[in-house]
């Protein structure tokens, strides 16, 4: 089975938000919940560099373990996800997640955030693939569908890459060989205790 | 592949070196002459070193989103936060309540109940007004539901989820955690009604040294002096004065996340201080509310009718009761009702 993972080149993100627009309107996720977002590191400086972050669906995921109703599941693709049936909005998995992921639709005075939302890996939740239900809790199944996330599969330089974790650190490894540089696997190392070539 | 990742390194590492004019400024810190030097590139492992010699070691950036928590990709603390929750914490609470009860148990199989020994006298005597018996009822009974919704928080997907299934104890839980947070403002208000009530009898005095020198007279049958509190009394007032008001406060952070304290290190901290002052005081209540109902004999009355026995108060509280029976003493304050020795 792959072992599902996100890597952003930074080297080659532009910064143009078409992966935070494109799970947008995929998944119809609501105002205020951003599944994924852009972040610039030394904004205007010399080596300034943009990545798009995510879930990153971690192995020994935090969010799993700090959860107090253990709504947190991974796939056979290691894909993590939950389960907003069971999910009581309790914030916790936002104080773990080393990625900032989580997200809730309210602000949370009294504790009323409202059930998680996050990047589902373009998997959907634990309702049957691609019913109405499970798109209304969780978006889009493209992986059911054999697809890949939308964020990577329509990035315009090709900065983001999803897939098996193998495949995607070689073509990344490939990459920094043949053009002589590179700025890393921005999160790998938290994610997954793993480093990637460069 | 390993060879391989070695030999990128090796290439980038001259890169970087070559590429050293360029400065490179981290948005969370500004690189001190006494601090090393920031990276000269934005390399993620070079950053991820030179953020870990830097505060909060969070890798903090600029978005367009209006969200400022969305600006840190990367917090490392979430790890470490994930390992103190799993480890350090519930081995704290396990060995502090479990460590308690058994703690009362033993007490309770060896020694028993502390019995009144000269037997009960027959009259009564006002030891509590009905504000201060409010007082330790609306904190008592805020704190039972705060520590057992709280408990839940922490133990309840490893005890209670298998018993009763997924779906009743997402219910329960969802349940539990509005009583958590609206208990909360009866159980400060409480703490903050007992602060104000029993300060003037809780101030530590010589009395109380010589009580703790005896044990407080639990290891034999030694009853030490005490005024209206004795010393064990005492720590319990104060723990929970400070260790309900630590509570309190972080509580409040916990309910306003990022509103009272802006920092997810901040937030981290509040819920770490939160579960962990609380299981404290969740063991010394055990030991509290053992010695104020089966551990004593005539405790119980005390703080349910406001009055207790007098020969218990004689051989517990000896110096308080000659304070309240005989008015002409210094700092004595009559209670309403009480008459004077003489008129026995």
């Amino acid at each position: 089975m792959a072992r599902m993972k996100f890597l952003c080149d930074a080297d080659r993100c532009i910064e143009c938000n078409a992966c935070v627009t494109a799970c947008k309107n995929e998944h119809e996720v609501p105002w205020g919940i951003n599944r994924r977002r852009v972040v610039t590191i030394n904004d205007g400086k010399p080596g300034e560099r943009s990545i798009s972050m995510a879930c990153m669906h971690c192995t020994d995921a935090p969010c799993a373990a700090v959860c107090p109703v253990d709504c947190f599941y991974t796939t056979a693709d290691g894909v993590v996800l939950h389960s907003k049936d069971l999910c009581i909005g309790c914030g916790y998995c936002f104080y773990a997640c080393p990625f900032g992921a989580p997200q809730y639709p309210r602000l949370g005075n009294f504790g009323s955030r409202g059930k998680m939302d996050k990047c589902t890996y373009c998997a959907g939740g634990p309702e049957a693939d691609n019913t109405p239900a499970e798109y209304a809790k969780y978006g889009a199944n493209r992986l059911a569908e054999g697809k890949l996330p939308l964020c990577a599969e329509m990035c315009s330089t090709k900065a983001l890459l999803a897939g098996d974790g193998d495949i995607i650190a070689q073509i990344y490894a490939e990459r920094v060989s043949t053009r002589g540089y590179g700025s890393g696997a921005w999160g790998w190392r938290t994610a997954y205790k793993d480093m990637v070539a460069g | 592949m390993n060879g391989f990742t070695l030999k990128l390194r090796a290439v980038l590492a001259a890169l970087v070196i070559c590429l050293g004019a360029a400065t490179l400024d981290v948005s969370t810190a500004v690189a001190q002459s006494a601090q090393p030097a920031a990276p000269a590139a934005a390399h993620e492992e070079v950053l991820f070193r030179y953020l870990q010699t830097q505060g909060s070691g969070n890798l903090v950036g600029r978005v367009s989103i209006p969200d400022h928590k969305a600006a840190t990709l990367i917090q490392p603390g979430g790890r470490e936060f994930q390992e103190t929750w799993r480890g350090p914490m519930k081995w704290i609470a396990a060995v502090a309540i479990i460590g308690m009860i058994v703690l009362v148990g033993i007490f309770y199989a060896v020694k028993g109940p502390i019995r009144t020994t000269s037997g009960y006298a027959g009259r009564l005597i006002k030891r509590f007004r009905g504000i201060d018996v409010f007082a330790h009822w609306l904190t008592a009974v805020s704190f039972v539901v705060l520590a057992i919704t709280g408990l839940n928080i922490t133990f309840g997907r490893y005890l209670l989820l298998p018993l009763i299934g997924a779906e009743a104890f997402t219910s329960w839980s969802e349940a539990a955690k509005v009583a958590h947070n609206f208990m909360g403002f009866p159980f400060t208000l409480g703490v903050l009604l007992m602060f104000v009530l029993f300060l003037k009898d809780n101030i530590f005095d010589k009395t109380d040294l010589r009580w703790f020198a005896q044990g407080g007279g639990m290891i034999g049958h030694a009853h030490p002096p005490a005024r209206k509190f004795n010393g064990g009394q005492k720590i319990v007032y104060w723990a929970t004065v400070f260790g309900g008001g630590a509570l309190a406060v972080t509580g409040f952070i916990l309910m306003f996340p990022f509103q009272i304290v802006t920092s997810i290190d901040g937030m981290q901290l509040a819920l770490q201080l939160h579960g962990i002052i609380a299981f404290l005081m969740i063991a010394l209540i055990i030991g509290h509310i053992y010695l104020g109902s089966i551990g004593m004999e005539g405790a119980f009355r005390a703080m349910w009718s406001g009055k207790v026995d007098l020969n218990w108060a004689k051989e517990h509280h000896p110096l308080w009761v000659e304070e309240i029976m005989n008015p002409t003493r210094k700092d004595s304050s009559l209670p309403a009702g009480a008459k004077g020795a003489g008129a026995d």
